[in-house]
């Protein structure tokens, strides 16, 4: 049976609270700034929500049970997703069918951590069990180890060059510059990111974020909701999910999204031509790399030849995580699966501001998350477009 | 090839000593398997005994068939480099002090890939040999070899610190009378042992070894483990500079309970085999605990010679095997109490010995000299249980099988005409 559509959503009021590298506060304060910035931004009150979805690392003892009655919401729709960088696309797409199915009028979906001095650390000792068994024992000190093996087999079996990757990380941060919530505002050259201090060979300081504390939000709920509230939204043209996809490939060199792609442009009705703008997960440029080999962009092994084809920043010929994406803005924790995801909302309803890319009529999402031991293990991805701008 | 170790300085006593750090010790349940696996040097994995499914890291269930039977199988140790790194940085302090390090994936002939540290002998692409050792936590953690052996390869930074290599280190071998002391001294030496004490109680009563000992070029050195003032006196002088401590004293009668009417050689089976075992801890541990980080000559292993009995009692040395389960169940706490200096605990355990006591016992027994090449080899490997001997062998067969089916084979009765 075929996926139904996603038609009759409309997504609105994106909202990013600005990012901090260490914060006193809790992850429970950064989501309840997020949530009252959306809801500001769409002149709705908490008792307004009847469907809630969050997703966070450090909200330990709580899940969203808790931060119901943390925050006094009332849902009779309630979602916790713990899948880091896929959280967000994820989030969107269950959040579509409960508005779709009438399980919920309009849903919150929000991400967001703390980051306290040291609670970096403590988080990778504890990440998930077969990290515990298998990694961090061996001094992988969080993903740097692990993508440094990803980059390095990537690589020697494609030919990538370290600069390539630099092209990625040096356009970003040129998109950084012009987004007011980025944490990293220092200009980056290419000869910068070369000769940047190493980390875990061949990864170097410039390829890895930085942790730090943030929150992102919008909400979910009917087109019909949205225009008579005459709120900006966008519509979801597709979305897929996939996890612990190619678990036989001894390494990492393409993620879950092969599997569904071409689902993913037949569900919108679209070819990577009609794509405007991309937002990757961005924890490391690798990955992007593979994201857009793997979203049919370029084909497997082309992405090097492709970023040294293409300029990747706002007014390039590709536009590619337009605010700076994780790499530049910082990694807020499970914030880091929303950025991307919020910034696209952002593009297509007009409301972009420094960052706008002209004529940003159709973006796409994707995300990536969880290196459960070897290897990421969710990947989403979606395509939204421009549904009304007010 | 490595840089071979070169010999320590002298430690300068107005120095700080540098605080132990260890790596995660924190695992679930079912990859202490590959803890229990490096206690005793070995290479296994989880395998489903449904399909056959070699699998890891460890889990609950198979992933092939959600069979939930998976025993710990001795595996090939092959594999092939697929990806590598050198780590520059951690946020975990031990990791921190000794970057950069090598880490990279293999894919095990198997069928896992596996992370694991890598020999710095390795080239970046072919194949490897895979070591299960423990580290300074006592957990099992892999580490990748050239498949070729390489000149000094024990001197690589990683591979030495998951061994308890007595090369460069300084011994205490605490009873110089007992028949094995001497074949010890040799082959530590052998093995690059900068220093070994040996311990001598009474030294008023002559000693037949005593002089093959100092010519050997031990130092003989007044310890008396029933004497608590005796073994603080020695920990006074030495204890700064005892990096492997070998408790081989031993008291031995034979008989059970029955075979005396007094209880005056089970105590000083107690008082030796036991509570010698409590007085060397006591004297030696803190000092030896304080001092794991000390670099090329570090504090690293407590050895304690047991008798195989210790685990499933022989009647025909009852008492001397209840002090033997005596000083094997402190050994299990000594592993806890020494855990968060990274000492580790390595228990030899041996068959019957090839000396007086054990005169009327048929062969196969052990010589002095194959129980000194196992102490070395384990402390080489830093192993945790060392099984001495065939006898020594065949009980941990029995007991890991059925510790009641072993205890009812060891207390048979005299079978009538």
């Amino acid at each position: 049976m075929s996926r139904q559509s996603y038609e009759g959503v409309a997504i609105v009021a994106p909202y990013s609270h600005p990012y901090v590298r260490y914060s006193v506060d809790t992850a429970h304060w950064w989501i309840a700034k997020a949530l009252r910035g959306s809801l500001d931004a769409a002149g709705l009150k908490p008792a307004d929500l009847d469907g809630f979805c969050v997703s966070s690392f450090t909200l330990f003892p709580d899940t969203a049970v808790g931060l119901t009655q943390h925050l006094g919401l009332t849902p009779r729709w309630l979602d916790h997703i713990p899948m880091g960088g896929a959280s967000g696309v994820v989030a969107l797409r269950r959040a579509a069918r409960a508005v779709q199915a009438g399980d919920a009028d309009i849903v919150a979906c929000v991400a967001g951590d703390t980051n306290h001095i040291d609670s970096f650390r403590n988080m990778l000792s504890s990440f998930s069990r077969f990290a515990m068994d298998a990694s961090y024992p061996y001094g992988f000190g969080g993903p740097n180890a692990n993508f440094a093996l990803l980059t390095d087999r990537y690589m020697r079996e494609y030919g990538a060059t370290r600069a390539d990757f630099g092209r990625i990380c040096v356009a970003q941060r040129s998109n950084a510059m012009r987004y007011p919530n980025a944490v990293m505002k220092k200009p980056l050259s290419l000869d910068d990111y070369l000769n940047a201090r190493p980390i875990a060979d061949p990864i170097a300081l410039f390829d890895c974020v930085m942790p730090c504390a943030g929150s992102e939000c919008f909400l979910v709920m009917s087109e019909e909701e949205a225009i008579r509230r005459a709120l900006p939204y966008a519509c979801l043209d597709g979305a897929i999910e996939r996890h612990n996809a190619h678990a036989d490939d001894p390494i990492q060199l393409r993620g879950g999204w092969t599997m569904d792609i071409d689902e993913l442009y037949a569900m919108a009705g679209r070819a990577p031509a009609d794509i405007d703008l991309l937002q990757t997960y961005d924890d490391y440029p690798v990955i992007s790399m593979m994201q857009i080999e793997d979203l049919g962009f370029c084909g497997k092994g082309e992405g090097p030849a492709f970023v040294r084809r293409h300029d990747l920043t706002i007014d390039g010929t590709f536009p590619h995580n337009t605010s700076g994406g994780q790499l530049s803005a910082g990694q807020a924790g499970a914030a880091g699966g929303y950025i991307g995801l919020v910034e696209a909302l952002r593009q297509v309803t007009g409301t972009a501001g420094n960052t706008q890319v002209p004529a940003a009529g159709c973006a796409m999402v994707s995300g990536f998350g969880m290196i459960n031991f070897d290897r990421g293990v969710c990947s989403a991805a979606a395509i939204i477009s421009e549904g009304a701008r007010i | 090839m490595t840089d071979p170790l070169a010999p320590p300085q002298k430690k300068n006593p107005q120095k700080r000593s540098t605080s132990p750090t260890r790596p995660p010790e924190l695992r679930s349940r079912a990859a202490l398997g590959l803890s229990a696996a490096a206690a005793e040097g070995r290479f296994a994995l989880q395998q489903c005994s449904e399909c056959g499914t070699v699998q890891y890291p460890p889990r609950d269930a198979c992933h092939a068939c959600l069979g939930t039977d998976l025993p710990w199988r001795d595996q090939d140790p092959h594999g092939t480099l697929l990806a590598e790194t050198t780590v520059r940085t951690s946020t975990r302090l031990y990791f921190r002090e000794r970057a950069p390090w090598r880490v990279g994936s293999v894919k095990l002939n198997a069928g896992p890939v596996i992370l694991c540290h890598i020999h710095g002998d390795c080239p970046r692409e072919g194949e490897v040999r895979i070591l299960n050792r423990l580290d300074r936590s006592g957990q099992g953690v892999l580490l990748a070899l050239p498949i070729e052996r390489t000149q000094n390869m024990e001197d690589d930074p990683v591979m030495r610190s998951l061994s308890c290599d007595p090369n460069h280190r300084r011994v205490l071998v605490s009873d110089g009378r007992n028949p094995n002391a001497l074949a010890l001294v040799e082959h530590l030496f052998k093995a690059g042992a900068a220093k070994v004490f040996v311990g001598e109680s009474e030294t008023w009563r002559p000693n037949p070894a005593g002089a093959d000992l100092a010519a050997a070029g031990a130092e003989v050195l007044s310890l008396d483990l029933t004497d608590t003032a005796s073994v603080r006196q020695l920990a006074g002088e030495i204890g700064g500079k005892t990096d492997i401590l070998i408790n081989n004293a031993r008291f031995l009668r034979p008989g059970g309970a029955l075979a005396r009417d007094d209880t005056a050689f089970a105590q000083q089976e107690m008082e030796i085999n036991y509570l010698g075992l409590v007085r060397l801890a006591q004297a030696f541990g803190p000092g030896m605990c304080a001092r794991t980080s000390d670099g090329v000559n570090s504090a690293v292993a407590w050895v304690n010679i047991l008798s195989v009995y210790a685990l499933s009692s022989d009647p025909g040395f009852g008492c001397y095997s209840a002090s033997n389960a005596a000083a094997y169940s402190l050994s299990q706490s000594l592993r806890a109490e020494f855990r968060d200096s990274g000492l580790r605990v390595m228990n030899v355990y041996c068959g019957p010995t090839e000396d007086e006591w054990y005169q009327l016992l048929p062969p196969p027994k052990v010589t002095p000299a194959a129980l000194a090449r196992s102490v070395i080899a384990g402390l080489q490997d830093g192993l945790e249980d060392v099984w001495c001997g065939d006898v020594a062998k065949d009980i941990r067969e029995r007991w890991r099988r059925d510790p009641k089916i072993l205890e009812r084979e060891m207390t048979m009765g005299q079978e009538e005409a």
